[in-house]
């Protein structure tokens, strides 16, 4: 029996130990323990971030390399203080607070003491750095921008955060990624990819190899330059001209749906978001609720398009046949919807397709939209037909092009008014203000640069996109080279660019006529609301412009949008204008134009609503207008 | 022709497991202590190569062991003993200290630790004692005699410090009790090991309502005639709720902190989360590291000097008290496995040889041999893979050092010895 005891004892142990043996090697084990391993060490080789060119291969955005100064605490031997800080410009007490932090992150691990040292300061540090044991400076590489413009297209870069971390094992922590505009959407191509080298490590941290001699290891792959299809000058003298305004500008080129220019107003100094004060003014640009000066108005602002529209209520009625150039129609300064009288400001009279563009008159083109519901025989089938139509301009839809943000602008379809007035209990007078680019129809400045390519192409449109080269070679992304069609057949568009041509040689724009260049464009001005204390206010209309020339053989297609800028003609007439010829021409010879859209200023004009009084809108007299500080250098 | 009888009759079942336990320890220790520096696995210079020699010397001594008479190791067992009780003894004057311990004499090119000769010495002088003719186990006074050989060692050892090396002395009773020492007293040892652990975890209170619920449920279903012993039974409780309420206040008097957090972390007694960590980060380090290491090498490992966190040397001692992490993390599942089944069948085999004996001698000898592999094999492991508190006892014929080495080698092959011997007895 006692014999037994002893051999039973050993045998349970040996049972036991099995047993949590197999619990630890084969119930906990996880073969990604390895990647938690503390004894191996990754250490990262990170390639420089491509450089980003515009269309002319001008520099936009480069890397700068950025000086830290590091602190091994535990290798740190007496030092003159006073003299280090003095080298450093830090306090004393700040130097004490510093060390002590990187005490306690480690004693044995690099932390960073000063970051991001200027220039100036790492030469006059760099020769007496070695008589600091303990600190050393360490290179890394920060954006640097050739221009001040642009801030929302080329967009920013900043730390990974948790999401980031969670959604793309790529990055771990500290790295940074593409947060906004071009940086974001091409941020696989400008990144690159790092180099990794794993390092087999003690328990005290120290390197003692490679892991399994380097085989794991990795080279880092450079990333890749871009070209975008920006045009620096023409963005930069874009971003001058909206001194003061809130809106979008965008210009295509309409032969490739190239981006020229993408500009909103308010912008700000790319450079804000670089460096050791990137947090602060990230938060002041960020928390500015009213000017918003993020929010890229260009590609997410939605206002009524306006005037414009009418060109292509003029194309849907051409197409359908309800129309030819010769209909005529008598404005009585106004028309009829029922009993209401709708106003015209076009002076009234008999009104042709022509004339009706381009004096904007309400009640032809109230007419003309009329007369495509009547011709099928329920105002869903028209409607059907109305939206199919606009939408093959690329209006009421996400537009597919290469940047971050969007919104869809909006194109009204028989379900939508289905819901607001209940089935059937609607017709074409209500919504007839959609005729005129009122109501319920929404664009955005990019879709409204879009439609006016469309049109100076005579019916088709590239996808408007903003890269243009990778590693200097042309793109050939099915989507960005491919023409997409719209319904309407090409001999529709001549009389409607007859009348948008005539815009400029006899109506609302003859004022901003470009010696030498043959121009077409649409005034489009925009009534709006806002709510003060939960009241429906109105505001002084938005201007709105688009336009594209040479009419024969189109460069540049335009789109204008000015928030609060009272008629289409006023600021963003004028802008579209001196765009174009500063595109076209290099040079403005219409100087007085140009001082008055530098100097003007809408701040009057947006400080209305929150001054708290009644105020009047739609002040004819744009003398009034704030004028802004003189700008530093008004050579461009 | 003694020498070619002897290899004849040796049991080589034991020899090829001791070889194979031996050799797979070595290649831990080379493992364990491997730098990329290129040196020779007999440079002496290195742990392993120290390893190496000791190993190579062990191996000569066996042929010195095997050549001796046998019956030289009965008859000389108490000169043994008096030698080793001595040298011990002279650790207080002459001792060398590393790491906190006395355990050492300093013989220039190597430290003997004799507290490894005095466990062959004890094993052997209580198997002398026991066995005489005029011992009788069931006498009081001859128990107390046998324990008195065994405590001897104990007590010099535990001021070194070294608790674990003294705790392998008691195992040693094992010994008396296959030799008649009634079952009982284990079963009470047992009890109060029980009581002391279930104490720490639930208090006293829950001791004493749970050991009154079961004498009241005994009560309940006894048979009728069946007479009950109030007074022994109202004793034994007393007893143990004075134990229990002993053990409190010698864990919270007598214990010092860090024997506290061992047991803290063992039972997991601690529930302040922030004390947690901090007893995980200083007294629970070598555990969790050693517990992650064999963790890591799953079921196949991560192959030999493939082991990152023995690389790193993440875990503390670990050619010496801790050489059983190598195998988890660079052998995996199947070399841990490997180990506990050589150490099993080893000491399986052990038995059976002791069972054979014919002379007393060399039975009890050799169940001092199992006892002390049995409780160093189990402590160790135990330890290792966080089933047991922290003691500081190395795995034997596996971990590194000399006087360990050299010393269970001695231990097990003098009963390999006897137990070639076995036929010739007769005198």
């Amino acid at each position: 029996m006692k014999k037994i005891l002893l051999s039973s004892i050993i045998i349970i142990i040996g049972i036991t130990f099995i047993g949590r043996l197999s619990y630890l090697q084969i119930f906990s084990f996880s073969p990604d323990q390895v990647l938690e391993d503390p004894a191996i060490k990754r250490v990262y080789d990170y390639p420089e971030r491509g450089y980003i060119y515009d269309r002319n291969d001008k520099l936009l955005v480069g890397n700068d390399p950025a000086y830290d100064v590091m602190v091994i605490p535990r290798e740190v031997r007496a030092l003159d203080t006073l003299e280090f800080c003095g080298l450093l410009g830090i306090k004393k007490k700040k130097f004490i607070k510093e060390l002590r932090k990187a005490r306690m992150y480690s004693p044995r691990l690099p932390s960073v003491f000063v970051p991001q040292l200027s220039k100036q300061d790492y030469a006059r540090l760099q020769e007496k750095m070695r008589h600091y044991q303990g600190f050393y400076i360490q290179q890394r590489s920060l954006r640097y921008y050739a221009t001040n413009s642009a801030a929302n297209v080329l967009g920013y870069i900043s730390e990974v955060n948790e999401r980031d971390l969670a959604k793309n094992p790529y990055y771990v922590q500290g790295e940074l990624t593409g947060r906004t505009g071009v940086e974001k959407q091409y941020e696989d191509i400008l990144r690159g990819r790092k180099g990794v080298q794993y390092i087999q490590k003690d328990r005290y941290n120290r390197d003692i190899g490679k892991y399994k001699n380097g085989i794991l290891d990795t080279l880092p792959e450079q990333g890749l330059e871009l070209n975008v299809t920006l045009d620096k000058v023409l963005q930069e003298y874009g971003e001058r001209l909206m001194n003061g305004k809130r809106g979008g500008i965008v210009a295509l080129e309409p032969a490739t749906g190239e981006i020229l220019s993408m500009i909103s107003g308010p912008t700000y100094d790319p450079a804000l978001l670089v460096g050791r004060e990137r947090s602060k003014n990230y938060s002041k640009l960020h928390y500015d609720s009213i000017a918003r000066p993020t929010w890229d108005r260009s590609l997410l602002a939605e206002p009524s398009p306006g005037s414009p529209f009418k060109t292509l209520n003029a194309l849907v009625a051409l197409q359908e046949g309800v129309i030819t150039p010769s209909t005529s129609v008598r404005c009585y300064n106004g028309f009829y919807v029922g009993k209401k009288k709708r106003g015209c400001h076009c002076g009234g009279g008999m009104r042709n397709l022509n004339s009706g563009i381009y004096e904007s008159c309400n009640a032809y083109f109230a007419n003309a939209f009329r007369k495509i519901y009547e011709k099928y025989e329920t105002t869903d089938e028209g409607m059907d037909v109305w939206e199919k139509h606009m939408k093959s301009f690329g209006l009421g839809q996400y537009l597919g092009y290469d940047l971050p943000t969007g919104r869809k602008g909006r194109i009204p379809s028989k379900e939508y008014y289905d819901k607001w007035y209940g089935d059937n209990r609607w017709s074409s007078s209500y919504i007839i203000s959609n005729s005129i680019g009122q109501g319920e129809v929404a664009a955005t400045p990019i879709q409204l640069a879009n439609m006016t390519a469309a049109i100076a192409n005579r019916g088709f449109y590239f996808t408007p996109h903003i890269l243009k080269k990778i590693d200097g070679k042309n793109i050939s992304i099915p989507d960005y080279v491919e023409p997409k069609q719209t319904t309407i057949e090409k001999r529709h568009f001549e009389p409607v660019i007859q009348g948008m041509a005539d815009v400029y040689n006899e109506g609302t724009a003859k004022w901003l006529r470009i010696p030498d260049v043959t121009i077409a464009g649409k005034t489009g001005t925009v009534e709006n609301y806002t709510k003060i204390d939960s009241v429906r206010v109105q505001l002084t209309d938005h201007s709105v412009f688009v336009a594209f020339a040479p009419v024969e053989n189109p460069k540049i297609a335009i789109a204008v949008y000015i928030e609060n800028g009272y008629y289409g003609s006023r600021y963003a007439g004028h802008i579209a204008s001196l765009m174009i010829e500063k595109y076209l021409k290099g040079e403005i010879t219409r100087t007085d134009l140009e001082k008055r859209m530098l100097e003007r200023t809408l701040d009057r004009e947006y400080a209305k609503p929150y001054s708290g009084k009644e105020f009047k809108i739609n002040e004819y007299d744009w003398s009034q207008d704030a004028i802004a500080p003189k700008e530093e250098d008004p050579s461009i | 022709m003694a020498g070619k009888s002897v290899l004849k009759r040796i049991d080589w079942l034991s020899v090829l497991f001791y070889l194979l336990l031996v050799t797979i320890g070595w290649v831990n220790i080379y493992s364990s202590t491997f730098t990329e520096n290129g040196a020779s696995i007999f440079d002496f210079g290195t742990l392993h190569g120290k390893q190496l020699f000791f190993i190579l010397v062990s191996i000569a001594s066996v042929v010195i062991l095997l050549a001796l008479e046998a019956s030289f190791y009965e008859r000389f067992s108490s000169v043994f003993y008096m030698v080793s009780m001595v040298s011990l003894l002279g650790l207080f004057v002459f001792g060398k200290t590393i790491s906190g311990a006395t355990s050492w004499y300093d013989l220039g090119f190597f430290n003997l630790q004799p507290a490894e000769f005095a466990k062959v010495a004890t094993a052997l002088a209580l198997a002398k004692y026991l066995s005489d003719i005029q011992t009788d186990i069931k006498r009081t006074k001859d128990q107390l005699y046998a324990f008195v050989i065994i405590l001897i060692p104990a007590l010099l050892i535990i001021p070194q410090p070294d608790p674990g090396s003294a705790l392998v002395f008691f195992s040693l009773s094992f010994v008396i009790f296959r030799e008649g020492l009634p079952v009982y007293y284990l079963g009470i040892a047992l009890f109060a090991i029980l009581i002391f652990v279930t104490t720490l975890m639930f208090g006293t209170i829950w001791i004493a309502i749970i050991l009154a619920l079961i004498i009241l449920v005994f009560l309940l279903l006894k048979k009728k005639k069946f007479k009950v012993p109030v007074l022994p039974l109202a004793t034994a409780l007393i007893v143990t709720v004075l134990f229990s309420l002993s053990v409190d206040f010698v864990f919270d008097n007598v214990f010092e902190q860090r024997h506290r957090d061992r047991f803290s972390l063992w039972l997991r007694l601690e529930k302040d989360p922030a004390k947690l960590e901090q007893i995980q980060k200083t007294i629970g380090y070598n555990s969790y590291q050693s517990e992650k290491a064999i963790e890591s090498g799953g079921i196949f490992g991560k192959g030999f000097l493939e082991g990152t966190r023995t690389k790193g040397n993440f875990v503390p001692e670990q050619h010496s008290d801790y050489i059983f992490t190598t195998v988890g993390e660079e052998w995996g599942f199947i070399g841990t496995v490997t180990v506990v089944l050589l150490f099993t069948l080893l000491l399986l085999r052990l038995i059976f040889l002791a069972e054979r004996q014919k002379n007393a001698f060399s039975r009890m000898y050799g169940y001092g041999v199992i006892s002390i592999l049995l409780v160093h094999y189990f402590i160790n492991i135990g330890m290792v893979i966080g089933i047991l508190p922290t003691v500081g006892i190395p795995l034997p014929l596996f971990s590194y050092g000399g006087s360990g080495m050299l010393f269970f080698t001695m231990l097990l092959f003098i009963f390999i010895k006897l137990d070639a011997n076995r036929l010739n007895e007769g005198i």
